[in-house]
């Protein structure tokens, strides 16, 4: 007897420590957002929002950094949302079963593993000096690009396998083509999915830095266009944090960077309410 | 235009759109091995891998260009990372899959996704401010340290490992569960002695991709490292700074001059990238064939 209740008691106290390790694993996120998001709050008013920065960044504000991020973001999602479609709608619908094609898939999880300085190197080589786009826009957006098209692609192939193939062969029973198949039944069954997917994609474009330090340039002037150089958020985060140039700076800036990816998951979670995906 | 040659049209440039991803890889081989081998013909595989001394802008003396300090770094502080997150990770994602009430299942996996998508550079700032400062004034040295950049790495991999090792334990098939629960064992016993063996090659394939995430990690480590391209001393000392491989690269692309210096970072991220693309693909083979092994 004595054996069963001893086990039993170890059985409870570890089903408490799982609940308190779990906890933990919890609180460390919401701490470290409450941390940034109590001690930055006070930085952030309208004109540090819509001010250039003066002294390398140490007083105004990071206006220009808030355009270089969107216009980042924008050439990235403009180019990475219709090749990883394209992809994803190639490799479920159309790829036959060979070597080339698990060739192609070898190159996606490839691609996804690469380190983002390493990206980042090559967007030098190749973008900046190669291509002579110089720092810019163009060669930052597009290395982002090269970072999230295996996402879009997962992504988007993950939501296209989720429709239903009745509906796809309902649909090509009727009569329709197999491209009027997908343009019609398939993608807009899938579009909730791969808008959740390019969201989660802008999320992680936002915070990257290693990919961009290097091919977007440092400027803190406002572009005029995709050939001039920009310096994203995070870039200038770090540079504020680690030449120790404005603590306070420092802090407004991540809130910021936070703030946007606490919009984007708030959008995430709102969108598979509302179309009720369940991951 | 009829509709076959149009159909034919799509298909084409939709497997066009497939076929930029083995392009993009074979590009950044490419530009990675014109850029980065000849500094590896000149000096020698041996002696860039091998070599203790990085010293690319010598005043006194010739410039060399050895990384081992910091490839025993990237491992040294993946390994750390590994230590601390794989049994949070993996108790969490027991907890998640075996215990956790409906409730509590939806917050973790909300609080998951809020980890993710935390920037590494604000993750490093918060390291910068909240771990380095707790480092020097408890434990001493300069609080830019291994432990600093582990424990930084630990939380940026923790989700991705639960992610993985609950998607493991979910396969495991509830018919042994139910088994070992029928003989008399509890809950706890049977996740020990049933559960966690099924799942381990699942968690295996976790431990391997953090592994690879780790060493490919940037922002995060280098502001909480210290970044001195020597090896600790004594070398198990982790209070001491370290340098990884891509913190070599992002400080030092900076202000490397065209030549060798240059050059030596391209090769440093020629072996990055085949550490992390080899660890990769180990950890995608054994996933799949998991996945094969349990239909």
């Amino acid at each position: 007897m004595k054996g069963i209740i001893s086990r039993n008691t170890i059985d409870k106290i570890a089903t408490l420590m799982l609940w308190i390790l779990s906890g933990a694993v919890l609180f460390l996120p919401i701490y470290i957002i409450w941390y940034i998001l109590t001690n930055g709050a006070g930085v952030v008013n309208l004109s540090f929002l819509l001010e250039s920065p003066r002294l390398s960044g140490a007083e105004g504000g990071i206006f220009p950094a808030i355009v270089g991020t969107l216009a980042l973001v924008t050439v990235a999602i403009l180019t990475a949302v219709p090749l990883g479609m394209g992809a994803a709608i190639y490799l479920t619908s159309y790829a036959p079963d060979n070597a080339f094609i698990r060739l192609i898939n070898f190159s996606v999880e490839i691609l996804a593993g690469t380190p983002s300085v390493v990206i980042g190197l090559f967007g030098y080589a190749f973008l900046v000096i190669y291509l002579g786009f110089g720092f810019s826009i163009l060669a930052g957006g597009l290395s982002l690009m090269f970072m999230i098209l295996p996402w879009t692609v997962r992504a988007s192939e993950e939501a296209i396998k989720r429709v239903s193939k009745e509906l796809s062969e309902g649909s090509l029973a009727l009569g329709a083509t197999r491209w009027q198949t997908i343009r019609h039944v398939v993608i807009p069954s899938a579009m909730p999915g791969i808008t959740t997917g390019v969201i989660l994609g802008i999320g992680k474009a936002i915070g990257e830095t290693a990919v961009i330090m290097y091919t977007a340039g440092s400027s803190l002037l406002l572009p005029r266009s995709i050939f001039d150089p920009v310096r994203a958020l995070p870039y200038h985060l770090y540079i504020l944090a680690s030449e120790g140039i404005s603590e306070k700076m420092s802090y407004g800036t991540a809130v910021v960077l936070l703030g946007m990816i606490l919009v984007i998951n708030l959008l995430v979670v709102a969108l598979q309410h509302h179309f009720g995906i369940n991951k | 235009m009829n509709q076959r040659t149009s159909e034919r049209i799509i298909e084409a440039s939709l497997f066009l759109a497939a076929l930029l991803a083995i392009v993009i890889v074979l590009l950044i081989l490419l530009f990675l091995i014109q850029e980065g081998a000849p500094v590896l013909v000149k000096f020698g595989l041996r002696d860039f891998l091998l070599g203790m001394n990085w010293n690319p802008i010598a005043i006194v003396g010739e410039p060399s260009y050895g990384i081992f300090p910091m490839v025993v770094g990237s491992i040294y502080i993946a390994v750390g990372s590994l230590i601390l997150s794989v049994p949070l990770g993996v108790a969490s994602a027991v907890f998640l899959i075996e215990i956790a009430p409906k409730w509590a299942q939806a917050v973790i996996r909300r609080g998951i996704e809020l980890l993710v998508g935390i920037p590494s550079v604000v993750l490093g700032f918060a390291g910068l401010l909240l771990l380095v400062p707790l480092i020097r004034d408890t434990l001493g040295g300069c609080g830019f340290s291994i432990l600093a950049g582990s424990i930084i790495l630990a939380i940026m991999a923790l989700p991705h490992i639960i992610t993985i090792s609950a998607d493991a334990i979910a396969d495991v098939p509830s018919s042994i569960k139910e088994a070992s629960l029928a003989l008399g064992a509890t809950r706890w016993q049977t996740i020990r002695h049933v559960t966690i063996p099924s799942a381990k090659s699942g968690i295996a394939a976790a431990v391997i991709l953090g592994m690879g995430n780790s060493i490919g990690e940037t922002m995060a480590v280098l502001m909480v490292t210290g970044n001195s391209p020597i090896l600790p001393e004594p070398i198990y000392n982790i209070l001491d700074p370290v340098r990884t491989m891509t913190a070599n690269i992002a400080i030092e692309m900076n202000y490397a001059a065209p030549g060798n210096h240059q050059q030596a970072l391209f090769a440093t991220g020629i072996i990055l990238f085949l550490m992390v693309a080899i660890l990769n693909a180990v950890s995608n083979t054994i996933i799949r064939s998991e996945r094969v092994t349990q239909r």
